[in-house]
């Protein structure tokens, strides 16, 4: 073995590594508190004008005069199409995912792998362009409107007029943004089982779905999960190409009644409104208290993954020890 | 010690005259007049900044599209020359900007747009008629309202697919001015601003946002800003004027006209703008849904930091260009130039701006050698006294 030899090593220069380490881990928990005071100080006079009414109220008002605001519709908005993309996107990500890792052919591997990053990559925007003047002929034509015609009159969410520029597209827009994230991860952490487990499985002559069952979804499950919460992540606070597609209804038209009609996400309309709204007015307290609304939602989310996740690992190790 | 104070002495006569040099060369040297503000008016803006430019090779003219409401918290933070506007500033933002001159720099008219196959441009609409389909109390084309003031005009008996602006937008400002003036059922339900609470409809992004979601959807109707409307061959409403006789074809001939009739009465240039509209104006070839953009601008531009006096002439003299010679490419544009009367009052805001306060002195080519020549007696003098600054070695 080869020894290494410290030259002019002095305790001086570790404490100058602990501090400068220690200001660079400061500078996190600075920008975070920051922001809150930020958001909150920003957003002050909202709370003071409507009280929890800000959260549970539903108009949307800023005509000076009569100015009242309610941001109830934009946060079921956003749980809408978060929630909608991730019953589309999850089983596709993971369906993709496990192609790659155990069914696909070697030379298909790479390539698609490839791919799948590729789209990972592709900035909002782009989808939500493609989404407004490509994808939303389609869908309104397609599924929209037969949909409508069908089951309008009897099933409230298919009622309504089709317009393409709705909680729908949007939802369908977000999902295939995040099924590259959750695809391309969800294929890291199932190659990553170790491969005397499928070993084991097939040697009890299981089929390549009971290995799958067996062997891989065990081991992967917490990764999985944190995978998918990485797409909801993205999908709650994707502003542009749902700001583009959502259709953007203010007020209590806002509330999805409906996938296909309007509506509106905590972000879109801080997108929509923020550049306009005058300088220390109602209004613009309002957008603040959206993001407000908007940071602690995101909070939640990383806790509750965060919870998930350490249970899965916990019961996963029990099993393992049992 | 003595060579060494000289040495320093002797350095500071090759600085100071370079200095100075430098100063004098500085005073007629080029300026950058900053603004930020509304996007609407930016493409009239960025030919304009072209335009002066060649005129003008020392002036330059940053503009940022930013949108209007951000405009205006540039110019209440004083870091602009001048801040660009679709609406006039509201009271409040009065208050927070006080000592401001409002200049009307163009005119936009605003056109109702729709799509419905086998329909041309031409369907005659009344404001009270506009007001309830954007209130959603006219759902279907073929209803008797519209259909009354339209007759032979085969109307679909479809609905109305509505679509407006989702982004606070001077567009919306105007449109909704016209909206309250002729229909008080609209400005009691819905109201007057930059964001309104529509009770129907799609949002979309932008002029161009609107003017997509109309072209692309049969059936669809709109408010699009009429340079939109034409470069995408869109078909638009003829609407009633304020006199109630002819249904009028938005032009920039019939916005100009309105402009011009409601161009006379005009608020100071330091009064109270908010309540400045153009809508609706009397005369058989107004257009009646048009709307002034504004320029706004310190009257004491020495509370902008950079600024000198010199530079506040600049500013002035841009924007005198902008409200004469400055028009001519407005038209091009499908921008509506000024008509005389807002001219003159322009005229009268510009000249209210100066570079007031306690005047500060310029570090001139005179203040320099006076201070070159103190600085270097007092050397020379410590040297040849024995006076030390630095300890001695």
């Amino acid at each position: 073995m080869e020894t290494v030899k410290l030259k002019g090593g002095s305790p001086v220069y570790d404490k100058v590594f602990k501090i400068a380490s220690a200001i660079a881990a400061t500078y996190i928990l600075a920008i975070i508190v920051l922001i809150v005071f930020q958001l909150s100080s920003g957003s002050y006079l909202i709370w003071a004008h409507e009280g929890i009414s800000f959260l549970t109220g539903s108009d949307w008002n800023a005509v000076e005069g009569s100015e009242s605001y309610g941001a109830a519709p934009y946060i079921t908005g956003t749980f809408v199409t978060a929630g909608l993309a991730m019953i589309i996107g999850v089983p596709i990500s993971i369906g993709i995912a496990m192609f790659l890792s155990e069914l696909a052919p070697k030379f298909l591997r790479s390539a698609l792998s490839f791919v799948i990053e590729l789209l990972a990559a592709v900035p909002s925007v782009i989808y939500g362009l493609w989404g407004m003047f490509v994808f939303r002929d389609y869908l309104r034509d397609w599924i929209e409107t037969p949909l409508n015609n069908a089951f309008g009159n009897n099933v409230w969410f298919f009622s309504g007029t089709p317009f393409g520029l709705d909680i729908f597209t949007a939802s369908v827009v977000l999902a295939i943004m995040i099924i590259p994230t959750i695809a391309s991860i969800s294929r890291e952490i199932m190659i990553a089982v170790p491969n005397s487990q499928r070993e084991a499985a097939y040697m009890l002559g299981a089929t390549k779905w009971e290995v799958f069952k067996m062997a891989v979804i065990p081991y992967s499950k917490s990764g999985l999960v944190g995978a998918s919460i990485l797409g909801l992540g993205r999908a709650v606070g994707e502003t542009m190409a749902v700001t583009m597609l959502i259709g953007n209804a203010t007020g209590p038209q806002a509330f999805p009644t409906s996938l296909f009609g309007p509506g509106q996400t905590m972000s879109s309309i801080i997108a929509n409104e923020f550049a306009e709204a005058s300088q220390g007015s109602l209004h613009m307290a309002a957008l603040i208290g959206v993001g407000l609304i908007l940071f602690i939602v995101a909070i939640a989310i990383n806790i509750v993954a965060q919870l998930l996740v350490s249970r899965v690992i916990k019961a996963h190790q029990g099993a393992v020890l049992a | 010690m003595k060579k060494m104070f000289l040495a320093i002495a002797f350095m500071l006569l090759l600085i100071v005259p370079s200095t100075i040099l430098y100063a004098s060369a500085q005073s007629s040297q080029s300026y950058t007049i900053t603004g930020a503000g509304s996007t609407f008016i930016f493409p009239l803006m960025d030919t304009w900044r072209v335009q002066y430019n060649n005129l003008h090779p020392n002036i330059k003219l940053n503009y940022q599209s930013i949108g209007s409401g951000a405009g205006i918290k540039l110019l209440t933070q004083k870091t602009v020359d001048f801040g660009a506007s679709d609406a006039p500033l509201a009271p409040s933002e009065q208050a927070a900007a006080p000592g401001t001159v409002t200049i009307a720099d163009s005119i936009g008219g605003i056109t109702i747009s729709y799509n419905l196959p086998g329909i041309d441009k031409g369907m005659k609409l009344t404001g009270p008629v506009i007001a309830q389909i954007f209130m959603g109390k006219i759902t279907m084309w073929n209803d008797p309202a519209i259909t009354n003031l339209n007759p032979g005009m085969n109307l679909p008996a479809q609905k109305i697919l509505i679509a407006h602006r989702a982004d606070g937008s001077g567009t919306t400002y105007a449109f909704t001015d016209y909206l309250s003036n002729v229909s008080p059922d609209w400005k009691a339900t819905v109201g007057q601003g930059k964001t309104v609470p529509w009770p129907v409809g799609t949002g979309a992004q932008g002029n161009a946002g609107v003017a997509g979601i109309v072209k692309s959807t049969t059936y669809a109707v709109g408010y699009v800003e009429l340079a939109y409307a034409y470069q995408n061959n869109m078909t638009y409403a003829f609407v009633q004027n304020a006199d109630g006789n002819v249904f009028v074809e938005p032009t920039i001939a019939s916005v100009a006209a309105d402009a011009a009739a409601g161009g006379t009465s005009l608020p100071a240039p330091d009064g109270d703008w908010s309540k400045v509209s153009i809508v609706n104006e009397p005369g058989s070839n107004s257009y009646p849904i048009s709307t002034l953009t504004y320029i706004m601008v310190y009257k004491d531009l020495s509370q902008i930091s950079g600024e000198t006096q010199d530079k506040t002439q600049e500013v002035k003299n841009f924007l005198n260009w902008i409200i004469h010679d400055g028009q001519q490419y407005a038209s091009p544009l499908l921008y509506v130039p000024l008509p005389d009367a807002i001219v003159k009052a322009n005229e009268k805001a510009i000249s209210e701006i100066q570079f007031g306060g306690s005047a500060v002195p310029e570090f001139g080519p005179v203040t320099a050698l006076v201070l070159a020549a103190a600085i270097v007696s007092i050397i020379a003098f410590s040297a040849k006294t024995g006076l030390r600054i630095a300890p001695k070695i």
